[in-house]
């Protein structure tokens, strides 16, 4: 708040109205429906509907499908954040220490930002293409008997490849930004102090970085819970057998696919508690870190 | 003198292949879309160049009834820099005006408002898609695009990048301007937004591309042909390339998905460094 303020009057209210009226109609309303039609049960063609509880949830949540796929967005969140954070760190720990052609190390390793996930999806799709796919061929003269149209670990292979390298970028800008608020001094006091460059990492460097990587974890898993839904779509589709299918995949699918409003409904309130779970968490986090 | 110590040689090592992990796949994408179907098909990715640049990029983007029925890549090129720069204005004029009343007004309902515009950063659009999709159909708003746009812009991001930038513009300046006469409209866009020109490139830039990539919400909310983005597009083009009876079109595939990609790319390495300012001060 500004000590020197307009009086109130009418007008900060007409400021204020486009985005209050916007955020009304498309945020707000459509939120409070996800949540009523999650206790309705509809007929088969919409035609009337009746309040039935928990009944959705008890019929989608503890179902072998959804704990499937809650088990397996569990599991690719948690290898998409862990190896993209600690990919994008080492390079931007390398790249803020090189002098000789850093400019173009920085920008080749940030413009895969703007690459749409389902476009990058496509993309690794084509290399594990049978039909031309080199990387297809690669991992089978390798050994590895790999089909991802039929094996759900090769297919989540894929997937977690694409994701992976589709959030370097983002997690390499913060690092850098993050690296780059560090004084030199700092630095170079810790240079004289310790020889030792993985020591100098572990003992300066990580720590200074540690509010840029939580901050970047939540980022991570809210990219794994919900912008991949555009890589699984272009790769694997949640084949096979909905094994590579996230919550949020799971939603569409049973939503527009297969016409289970209240189920999906149901569904999406619990991504929300998820979310929201997530951001208080966070949350606290942050003012815990303004003491340190 | 040049002294390389172990160190900075293994330094560069990891650097050069990050960079390359990071670009092969869009170079052999470029590279492939400039071959024929036969050498793709016959000889797998190409990491070279090839004879068939002009007339697989002609063919996606103009020639009609190839490979779907009306629609052209060129069209598709329109929609999509229709939504990012739709997106990205209306963004950014929704939350400059928002932030502006938060930070510079005392008024009643302030404190519950900003609530209000806080909590839609909580929840993505995907969590609530299918009842954000009802409403858009019952307002008469499918396949248009308002009711692309609109929904897409209801989210808080941009209101609160502008109201930390808002608290660190000196109290001075909106003393002098009212000492000159200055009404609250005067002074927003005399003052205000012609010093936060620099932000509010960086949130364009940002916005653009995000814009630009959206795809789950596109999707849903398209039905006509004519209305698809690129980024959507693709994905149903690459169906019918490659699951056609002749010879999958594997070339035309990897033309689009470059068409898709190099706009946001353009953007992105011309104003690297707005760019950049504008995602590290947008998400925190």
């Amino acid at each position: 708040m500004k000590r020197v303020q307009f009086s109130h009057s009418p007008i900060p209210y007409l400021f204020i109205a486009p985005q209050i009226i916007i955020i009304c109609i498309f945020f707000l309303w459509p939120a409070a429906q996800a949540i009523y039609q999650s206790f309705l049960l509809e007929d088969a063609f919409g035609l009337s509907s009746q309040f039935v509880w928990f009944k959705n949830y008890k019929d989608t949540i503890l179902t072998d499908a959804w704990l499937q796929s809650a088990g397996f967005t569990l599991v690719f969140s948690f290898l998409v954040t862990f190896l993209s954070l600690a990919l994008a760190m080492l390079l931007a720990v390398k790249a803020n220490e090189v002098i000789q052609g850093a400019r173009t190390y920085k920008t080749m390793l940030m413009w895969a930002y703007a690459i749409a996930p389902p476009v990058a999806g496509l993309m690794g799709n084509l290399m594990f293409n049978p039909l031309i796919g080199d990387l297809y061929y690669f991992l089978n003269a390798m050994g590895w008997d790999f089909n991802h149209k039929l094996d759900s670990f090769d297919a989540g292979f894929v997937v977690v490849l694409i994701a992976v390298w589709k959030q370097v970028s983002v997690n390499f800008i913060f690092f850098l930004s993050g690296l780059q608020g560090i004084p030199k001094s700092v630095l170079e006091a810790a240079t004289i102090d310790c020889k030792s460059n993985l020591r100098r990492f572990w003992t300066m460097t990580f720590p200074l970085l540690a509010p840029t990587t939580f901050f970047l974890v939540v980022i991570n898993i809210t990219y794994a819970f919900f912008e991949t839904f555009g890589i699984i779509d272009t790769t694997t589709g949640g084949a096979p057998g909905g094994s590579t299918s996230t919550l949020v995949y799971k939603v569409f699918t049973d939503g527009f696919r297969g016409n289970d409003l209240g189920g999906s409904s149901a569904q999406s309130v619990v991504l929300m508690v998820m979310v929201l779970a997530l951001t208080v968490i966070q949350f606290r986090f942050i003012e815990r870190k303004v003491h340190y | 003198m040049l002294k390389l110590s172990w160190h900075t040689i293994s330094g560069h090592l990891i650097l050069i292949l990050g960079a390359i992990f990071m670009t092969a796949p869009v170079w052999v994408a470029f590279m492939s879309s400039t071959h024929s179907a036969e050498t793709l098909f016959r000889e797998g990715l190409q990491a070279w160049p090839g004879g068939h640049f002009f007339e697989n990029y002609n063919e996606v983007l103009f020639v009609e009834g190839g490979v779907m029925k009306r629609v052209t890549a060129s069209m598709m090129l329109w929609n999509s820099l229709l939504l990012g720069l739709g997106f990205a204005i209306g963004k950014v004029v929704i939350s400059t005006l928002a932030a502006y009343a938060i930070v510079y007004f005392r008024f009643r309902l302030a404190a519950p408002l900003f609530w209000v515009i806080f909590m839609t950063l909580l929840l993505p659009l995907e969590v609530r898609i299918i009842p954000s999709y009802e409403v858009v159909a019952g307002m008469g708003l499918l396949d248009t695009h308002t009711g692309l746009i609109l929904p897409l812009i209801a989210s808080a991001t941009g209101t609160f990048y502008f109201r930390q930038f808002y608290k660190s513009v000196p109290e001075e300046l909106l003393e002098a301007a009212r000492l000159d006469g200055a009404n609250a409209w005067q002074f927003f866009i005399d003052i205000l937004v012609p010093i936060s020109k620099t932000m509010i490139a960086a949130i364009l830039i940002i916005m653009f591309v995000v814009g630009w990539n959206q795809y789950l919400w596109p999707l849903i909310m398209t039905t006509n042909e004519d209305n698809y983005t690129l980024v959507i597009g693709i994905k149903q083009i690459y169906q019918v390339l490659s699951e056609g009876g002749e010879l999958p079109q594997f070339q035309k595939a990897y033309a689009l998905t470059i068409l898709a990609t190099l706009p946001p790319v353009i953007v992105v390495l011309v104003f690297q460094s707005w760019f950049v300012k504008g995602l590290v001060e947008s998400e925190k």
